[in-house]
């Protein structure tokens, strides 16, 4: 098992999904507009998007519970037409865990290996084994109406894992979970998939969840896919304005083009400058007009006499405490809205009032190109 | 206002001990003339026997009727059963048009005059060419009982979560496979309450039954016809409380599972809980 594991990860970027030209249309209205993706062995790849994005109709086609009205699926190279879910190597948490409510713990972790014909010893290891990976052991005999939430969820993942799938399917496992026990399964499922080895693509409208799981994210709006990159790239690198404020807070500055060439942007803003920026791969111009931002962590607080090379100059107007960090709102002569700051209270951000004047240093690394 | 309150619960308990007298009594005087040893049902008992009873495995024709009825209540309540699943899972499970009004329409038989409902199946019986029969009667029944195999069945498929059936053919079963590990298992409860509704209907039904069967009776039958003769009262009276504790413990019993049914097909814990 583990060499197989192994030998299997030195072709890390075998495509184990393949999705071209996938649409889904009921009616008039386009679930999911024509979405390309694919999505490679052994990676934990998510769909992030608010709800009603499409995220969840793309997981049920590649699970086989709903048919693209055009363009097509393949798992391990292995077209998906006209196979039914039952034939499919892919196995799925689903978000109401969908437990057997008539069958114990083990029982709805063998239910799937019933249809293999085992022999007798090796379902039971197999049953074991699966609930050793998700912290069940000894719970196999519990009724599942005995479970709580977090049980619950891992019996759901045990099952899924017992059948040794190419491909698990995730829709929001985590959503019904309160806030402690929802990190806390983020991190096992992160350490799950690593053990394992198996490709998962998890569905979430949480950027957090996504951004501490995955290796790759894709945000969806409306249909259609915004961008594809892993969290480090789709949070500092946001593809346009729609993906930036998905992704926790950006503040979003005014700007003209001046130059434009293969690899980078000249702008003018009123705040800033004129930056020169990295020009984002999907940049498309709109007239002269573009968008720059810059996420509220990257701003810092100049103290009394320091000095940094990039700098702005305003003044505070409001101040939220949020315990470890505190929130600022700067006004900056010239922009039409304040900036978001958000500072660390090691040095006393806390304690700056209202009203004064302030200086925010910044990387110029940090500022983003966004087409309008 | 406070006088009200005072005189109220005093006059809310003795009405609720006369509304229950007035449903009930007339239910516990059946037993008690059936163990009264004079043939004439009055007050007050001229002693205690189980004559009657001892009696009654003795009667041929009630042992036929006996029969007659099983045969049909068993046969009423499958076929009544099978319909009701079908038209429960349909009405339950999917979202068409005309949903609620086929609902509406199925239900209908429960308040319709059952005098006019045998008289019209009567008719149709005959225009058919089919001879009057136990068969007959079957058919009648299974007209009567769907609604409430209806009521019961769609009280079991109510809230059974779809995810339930996904997640079989995730794993990898048929759709047949999962009818019988997942869905079956379910609402068998359900299931088996309805065939004891039904059956005790079927057991209990007297005017289709009466215009639709042939030569052979029924127990509802076989009891009417006794009681031209003031002889046998006593007789009737013995089967009735027979028939009637019968269709206690079976009701009963269909309750508690439909109850069950109804519990199981939630889906506790998830977001949809």
């Amino acid at each position: 098992m583990l060499e197989r594991v192994q030998s299997e990860r030195v072709q890390a970027d075998r495509t184990m999904i393949e999705i071209r030209d996938v649409t889904r249309s009921y009616g008039s209205f386009k679930a999911l507009d024509n979405a390309s993706l694919s999505i490679r062995e052994g990676e934990f790849f998510s769909l992030l998007g608010p709800s009603g994005c499409g995220k969840t109709t793309l997981l049920r086609m590649i699970a086989g519970f709903d048919t693209p009205t055009s363009g097509s699926i393949a798992v391990d190279g292995q077209p998906m037409d006209g196979i039914p879910a039952n034939r499919r190597p892919t196995n799925m948490v689903f978000q109401s865990y969908a437990i057997f409510p008539h069958l114990n713990v083990e029982q709805n972790v063998a239910y799937g290996l019933k249809r293999l014909k085992l022999e007798a010893g090796e379902e039971k290891r197999r049953v074991e084994e699966a609930l050793a990976q998700v912290s069940l052991t000894g719970l196999g005999k519990r009724r599942a109406t005995e479970l709580s939430g977090g049980q619950r969820q891992r019996v759901a993942l045990a099952r899924a894992l017992v059948m040794r799938p190419k491909v698990l399917l995730l829709d929001e496992p985590l959503s019904a979970l309160d806030k402690k026990l929802r990190e806390q399964m983020q991190v096992e499922l992160r350490r799950l998939q690593q053990a394992v080895g198996i490709t998962f693509v998890l569905v979430t409208h949480d950027q957090y969840e996504a951004l501490a799981m995955s290796d790759r994210i894709a945000v969806m709006f409306g249909g259609r896919i915004a961008q594809v990159a892993s969290p480090k790239e789709i949070y500092q690198r946001p593809v346009n304005r729609q993906v930036a404020d998905f992704l926790g807070g950006m503040n979003f500055v005014k700007a003209e083009i001046v130059e434009e060439n293969g690899a980078s942007l000249v702008l003018d803003t009123l705040g800033f400058g004129r930056v020169r920026t990295d020009k984002p791969k999907a940049f498309v111009r709109n007239g002269g007009a573009a968008t720059l931002g810059i996420r509220p962590e990257r701003l810092r607080v100049l103290w009394d006499n320091a000095t940094a090379k990039f700098e702005v100059a305003g003044k505070v107007v409001e101040r939220h405490y949020f315990g470890e960090i505190t929130h600022l709102i700067v006004e900056i002569p010239g922009l039409e809205k304040p900036l978001s700051v958000t500072e660390t209270n090691d040095f006393g951000a806390d304690d700056i009032p209202v009203g004064a004047p302030i200086r925010l240093a910044y990387d110029p690394e940090a500022l983003v190109a966004m087409a309008d | 206002m406070t006088a009200i309150r005072r005189f109220l619960p005093g006059w809310l308990s003795t009405y609720a001990v006369l509304y229950l007298l007035f449903l009930y009594l007339p239910v516990i005087f059946l037993p008690i003339f059936s163990i009264n040893t004079a043939a004439t049902p009055k007050f007050p008992l001229s002693g205690v026997t189980l004559h009657w009873y001892e009696d009654l495995p003795r009667t041929p024709a009630l042992i036929d009727a006996t029969w007659n009825s099983l045969i049909v209540g068993i046969s009423a309540s499958i076929l009544s059963t099978v319909l009701g699943i079908l038209a429960a899972r349909s009405i339950t499970r999917y979202r068409y048009p005309g949903r609620r009004t086929i609902n509406g329409l199925i239900m209908a038989p429960l308040v319709l005059p059952e005098v006019i409902v045998a008289i019209s199946m009567l008719l149709v019986m005959l225009q058919l060419g089919l001879s009057l029969s136990l068969f007959t009667v079957v058919l009648g029944h299974v007209l009567v009982c769907i609604p409430y195999s209806m009521t019961v069945l769609t009280s079991g498929f109510e809230g059974f979560d779809r995810s339930l059936e996904e997640a079989s053919a995730d794993l990898g079963e048929t759709a047949f496979g999962t009818f019988r590990r997942v869905t079956l298992p379910m609402v068998a409860p359900a299931i088996i309450s309805s065939l004891l509704v039904c059956f005790t209907i079927s057991l209990d039904e007297f005017i289709i039954a009466f215009f639709l069967t042939g030569t052979e009776a029924t127990l509802p039958i076989y009891i009417w016809g006794q009681l031209r003769f003031a002889a046998k009262l006593p007789g009737v009276l013995a089967l009735g409380t027979l028939l009637l504790f019968a269709s206690f413990v079976l009701m009963t019993i269909a309750e508690i599972l439909r109850r069950r049914a109804a519990r199981r097909t939630q889906n506790e814990g998830g977001l949809y809980a």
